[in-house]
């Protein structure tokens, strides 16, 4: 073990600044995920077939489709979402990457919101871009499907972000999945409402910018928040573990 | 006022670098140490020894930072850890028993991302410290593709980049051939020369000339040496 030039040892003031850090915790997650990037595809194809379920299971008529179809997109995303929460920070608490996250200078909070952000681009992301698509299949009108997709937009993220919380809080456990849905289940309610309160006013013609807002204020509340709860859920988690 | 608590940053002082006061630890209802004290001084290697279950590792992840589960006092260049984590933490390294390398990415990302939180280092240097730690031709072969030995290796690459005085490391002599642990020994030897202090638990065998002892026994007790 020797490299010609190494470093001496000495105190240093110093250290990465928190935007480089930040940067390189969401570059490292980008990069694994596509080293496996048939893990990219499962919450898509849930997605998809959660979906396909209904107008085969419950009716394929044009007029159950139109009204209920904004509500099974929605309620499908999330479970979506929901399905790959376990994996935010699973297999970095295996491997040992997470306790050298708790570890770096910069404050944990914000390198949690760049691999949040991560997990949103991998799955939330894709699920938005997928929804014209199957608003089609369920018969939503274009304007709905506008509306539809922008909800997502707004609303996926604060899936992440409040699933972030309770992946870090079942981190130690062994069977995390069923805990976790009933932790974040109730805490994702309010985010369903005005989704698909937000396109239903749409298809009656009414003004959406109330709901719009109000999501957006969600989107604000989860994106200051969420990531300190998950801190210090996280630190819980590896004290223990 | 005196401020002998300042820390001098960019120089090394021969104040303790790190401080337990009075340190109890309990698990699970049992104590596995109690007033615990000693004092880490720069250009030191230390070991701590005991049985297993004396709460080593325990003891090493309550110093990183990574346990809450203990009473006492850490002071940090003099002054108590909990005021200036950050400083802390950008001055200490903890490898622990999971090496922190991640299967997929090869050894070269992995390197790169661990120092993207800690402190630029060119590709340049990170190559050498892989070569310097057998890694030559692996740098972009992905991690699960090697053996248990040599992703310890990854992992101890960082060390041949490292410039935090105190290192903490957990077990990190294991899965290391006898050629590794030779290069290993002496590196934390050449460490202390240079004034950093090593704080290291290992089953191996390990005897460094002016090594010190941190033994914990059962029963917490404890005999530093």
């Amino acid at each position: 073990m020797n490299a010609e030039a190494r470093p001496a040892a000495r105190l240093a003031s110093t250290s990465v600044g928190a935007l480089a850090a930040m940067k390189g915790v969401f570059a490292r997650d980008m990069r694994v995920a596509f080293r496996q990037r048939q893990d990219l595809l499962n919450p898509l194809l849930f997605f998809v077939m959660v979906v396909t379920l209904f107008p085969l299971g419950v009716s394929p008529e044009v007029s159950f489709l139109s009204e209920a179809g904004a509500g099974i997109l929605w309620v499908a995303a999330l479970l979506s979402v929901l399905l790959s929460l376990d994996h935010l920070f699973r297999h970095d608490f295996d491997d040992g990457t997470l306790e050298q996250l708790v570890l770096q200078p910069q404050p944990l909070f914000l390198l949690i919101l760049a691999k949040t952000l991560a997990h949103w681009v991998l799955t939330g992301l894709p699920l938005v871009m997928l929804t014209p698509v199957l608003g089609v299949m369920v018969h939503l009108d274009g304007n709905s499907i506008a509306v539809l997709c922008l909800t997502l937009l707004i609303g996926t993220p604060v899936l992440s972000l409040i699933g972030a919380i309770g992946a870090a809080l079942t981190l130690g456990l062994r069977s995390a999945g069923v805990l976790l849905s009933l932790l974040i289940i109730p805490l994702y309610i309010p985010v369903l409402i005005f989704g698909t309160g937000t396109v239903a006013a749409a298809a009656e013609g009414a003004s959406v910018g109330a709901y719009l807002a109000l999501m957006g204020a969600f989107l604000m509340l989860a994106l200051t928040l969420a990531p300190f709860a998950a801190a210090a859920a996280l630190r819980i988690s590896l004290s223990n573990g | 006022m005196h401020y002998a608590h300042r820390p001098d940053y960019g120089a090394l002082m021969s104040e303790p670098l790190l401080q337990a006061v009075n340190l109890q630890c309990e698990r699970d209802k049992r104590i596995l140490f109690r007033e615990l004290s000693f004092s880490i001084l720069p250009g030191t290697v230390t070991r701590v020894e005991g049985p297993n279950g004396s709460g080593k590792t325990t003891l090493l992840r309550i110093l990183a930072g990574l346990n809450d589960a203990w009473t006492g006092g850490l002071n940090w260049c003099g002054a108590s850890i909990a005021g200036q984590r950050e400083a802390f933490l950008r001055n200490m390294l903890y490898l622990g028993h999971r090496p922190g390398i991640k299967p997929l990415l090869t050894p070269m990302e992995n390197l790169r991302a661990l120092m993207a939180g800690r402190r630029p280092v060119s590709d340049a240097a990170l190559g050498q410290a892989l070569e310097g730690t057998g890694l030559r031709g692996f740098e972009n072969i992905p991690c699960r593709n090697l053996s248990a030995g040599q992703q310890r290796r990854v992992a101890l690459a960082r060390l041949l980049v490292a410039d935090e005085p105190l290192w903490l490391l957990d077990e990190v002599f294991t899965a290391i051939d006898a050629d590794g642990v030779k290069a290993l020994e002496a590196l934390l030897q050449q460490r202390a020369a240079e004034g950093g202090a090593v704080l290291v638990t290992t089953h191996h065998d390990l005897a460094l000339p002016g090594m010190r002892r941190l033994i914990l026994g059962a029963g917490g007790s404890f005999d530093e040496r």
